[in-house]
């Protein structure tokens, strides 16, 4: 095997475990697609100023509840908007309300858990049994009652989504902190004679990001679908603003006399779900330490 | 070398694990570790055997004060670790490492290999920044890796590789104690020599003081001056290596060595049972409820460590007992390994893989420097 002159090897770079699960995501062909719509509809939100062909407020007494068409693709709504913009602008409020609600549950949630994960305990037992007693309570229901609570505005509609979401963060940095806490490697660490916050920040957090990662992306998808169900019920995004929930609200009683007008924005909100899932799911599969050589 | 003072001193150590039942209550303890007071002269190699969930991985740890001991003193060159402050106990760590079972474990996934061993380095302050990827090489080049692997990461490592990392990263800080909880078990037989030599290179030529905890005992043999065998928590017996493997006092010793494949020891008698619960250890000698030789007086009268000071034995039947049986052969249990051992020594001193890979049979002859 070992071959008559072996070359001098000049410091060779290994692959990283980021890298790897990089390599391993590009070649995850559908978690790859469902990535391609997240950035469409993301450079469509960030760009709709300029994509949506109508301002999204305009009415037009001329153009009420009209059929797709070529001067408005995806029809008109009750107030002769065009529903086309008003996907658009509604992908702001959606994908931001998915996006900052669980970046703000992880920021909630993940300090608590690490946090009851290392101390352990009493301290430990009264975080966890918190987490657990909202956990308890159906999801929609303790989202409904905080954001009803709070005041109908998108901004309260986010914030209610984030507590309601942190508990399930608080459980997996805490269940992750009890893990690392086992390993050989912090072990070592400590034998090395790393102190405890070199232990945390170096050993630790380096190796939990995955997890979180996998979580956060399924989680920014059921963010979207509670952030659509609160506005659907008028807790979240205000008239006129569109946001998909809303216009899904004010379409159903116009079902059978105008479906486009339910049809594209809950088409919206099933890609983008959609292919949040799928991300999630290959970023899983991405970080999988059992697929080794694949 | 053997008048020299010991490094590494246990006092009367005590760790017991409480046991709660579903209600958090107390419901007793699991006693790893009742009691045990061991001396490690400097330059030394001290062997802790005996069977799994004996208490000798979580001996290794006390002495490190990786873990708290419920009672007794561990002192270090004289210091007792027990009374020095946290950053002291952590400044101290410099002159005392672990080397891990599981070199899969035991690595940082995320560390490169330079940055796993030049942690200590970093953390002691031992090398100034621009001297520090040198002395990495250095370090890999002494266990028999190439400082072309320093940019690697774990997974990229064979088993033994891995070890030899961790090795090298164990070594990196100058220890004067190094603890080895069972360094090879997890390795494939014919890695484990070559690791084995290595560890015997090392302990040689750094006088490094090394505790290897080990079941293995054609291992233990080969490397260990001294050989201490603990059952449920407690040091049965404690003498050179030489003594404890020719003629062992103690009813236990007598029968693991029996138990070592192609030993060969016609006549010893053969363990029964299992290991008693180390919740509830049977009242008197521990060892009572297995032993083919006990009495009445082994299930009243715990037996202390008697019978000289160079070769103690907790048995009250130490000189009553029948001679150990004879080994048959020299030692037919440690054969395999020497074969192993010495090719591998005699070995082309330089393989030189040239696609580097991380396959087993790559491993380089581990006396290359």
């Amino acid at each position: 095997m070992s071959a008559t002159a072996a070359a001098p090897a000049p410091a060779e770079r290994g692959e990283s475990p980021g890298r790897r699960a990089l390599r391993r995501f590009l070649r995850h062909r559908i978690a790859l697609f469902g990535f391609l719509v997240i950035v469409v509809f993301v450079t469509v939100a960030l760009a709709a100023p300029w994509v949506a062909p109508y301002d999204p407020l305009a009415t037009s007494w001329t153009a009420i509840r009209k059929a797709p068409s070529a001067a408005h693709w995806f029809g008109t709504d009750e107030n002769g908007r065009d529903v086309l913009s008003r996907v658009v602008w509604g992908a702001r409020a959606s994908l931001m309300a998915g996006v900052v609600s669980v970046l703000f549950a992880a920021a909630i949630g993940v300090p608590i858990g690490l946090v009851a994960g290392f101390a352990g305990g009493v301290l430990d037992a009264v975080l966890s049994r918190i987490a657990d007693a909202m956990l308890s309570v159906p999801f929609l229901i303790l989202a409904i009652a905080l954001a009803a609570f709070l005041g109908p505005a998108l901004e309260n509609a986010m914030l209610a989504i984030a507590i309601t979401f942190s508990p399930v963060f608080v459980r997996l940095a805490r269940g992750m902190a009890l893990d690392a806490k086992a390993t050989d490697w912090v072990e070592a660490a400590r034998a090395l004679g790393n102190p405890p916050w070199r232990i945390a920040a170096l050993h630790v957090l380096p190796n939990i990001v995955p997890p979180l990662l996998v979580q956060s992306t399924l989680a920014i998808a059921e963010a979207i679908i509670a952030e659509a169900a609160l506005s659907f019920l008028g807790l979240g995004q205000q008239p006129p603003a569109p946001s998909w929930g809303s216009m899904l609200n004010s379409a159903q009683r116009f079902l059978e006399s105008a479906p486009w007008l339910a049809i594209f924005p809950g088409a919206a909100i099933f890609l983008v779900v959609l292919s949040f899932n799928l991300v999630g799911d290959g970023l899983r599969d991405a970080f999988d330490p059992r697929a080794e050589r694949r | 070398m053997s008048a020299a003072a010991p490094l590494l001193e246990l006092d009367g150590v005590v760790k017991h694990f409480p046991v709660r039942d579903a209600l958090g209550r107390r419901r007793g303890a699991v006693r790893a570790v009742d009691g045990v007071s061991l001396a490690v002269a400097e330059g030394s190699v001290l062997a802790i055997v005996g069977e799994s969930g004996c208490g000798k991985s979580t001996l290794g740890r006390l002495a490190l004060r990786l873990i708290e001991p419920d009672a007794g003193a561990v002192r270090f060159a004289g210091e007792d670790l027990g009374a020095l402050s946290p950053r002291a106990l952590r400044a101290r760590r410099r002159d005392m490492q672990l080397i891990f079972q599981d070199p899969f474990a035991s690595l940082d996934p995320h560390m490169t290999v330079e940055d796993a061993v030049a942690e200590p380095l970093r953390l002691h302050r031992i090398v100034p920044r621009a001297r520090e990827r040198e002395r990495v090489a250095e370090l890999l080049r002494r266990v028999g890796l190439r400082p072309e692997h320093a940019r690697r990461w774990p997974h990229e490592f064979s088993g033994g590789q891995r070890q030899r990392i961790a090795i090298a990263r164990a070594l990196a800080s100058g220890p004067r104690l190094v603890v080895g909880d069972e360094p090879v078990s997890a390795l494939d037989v014919s890695v484990q020599a070559q690791v084995i030599n290595l560890l015997q290179d090392l302990i040689r030529d750094l006088g490094l003081t090394f505790v290897l905890i080990s079941h293995d005992l054609a291992v233990v043999r080969h490397i260990a001056d001294r050989v201490a065998v603990m059952y449920l928590g407690r040091i049965v017996e404690e003498g050179p290596a030489e003594a404890v493997f020719a003629a062992p006092r103690h009813p236990y010793t007598r029968a693991l060595l029996a138990a070592v494949p192609g030993q060969g020891r016609a006549g010893a008698p053969p363990i029964e049972g299992d290991v008693p619960s180390p919740i509830a250890p049977p009242p008197g000698c521990r060892f009572h409820t297995r032993c083919p030789f006990a009495e009445t007086l082994c299930r009243e009268a715990e037996p202390e460590l008697a019978g000289g000071i160079v070769h103690r034995a907790a048995c009250h039947l130490q000189d009553r007992l029948p001679p150990a049986a004879a080994p048959a052969e020299a030692d037919p249990g440690g054969e395999r390994l020497r074969r192993l051992q010495s090719f591998f020594r005699a070995g082309p001193p330089q393989q030189a893989p040239a696609a580097a890979t991380a396959e087993a049979h790559q491993e380089p002859s581990g006396a290359s420097a």
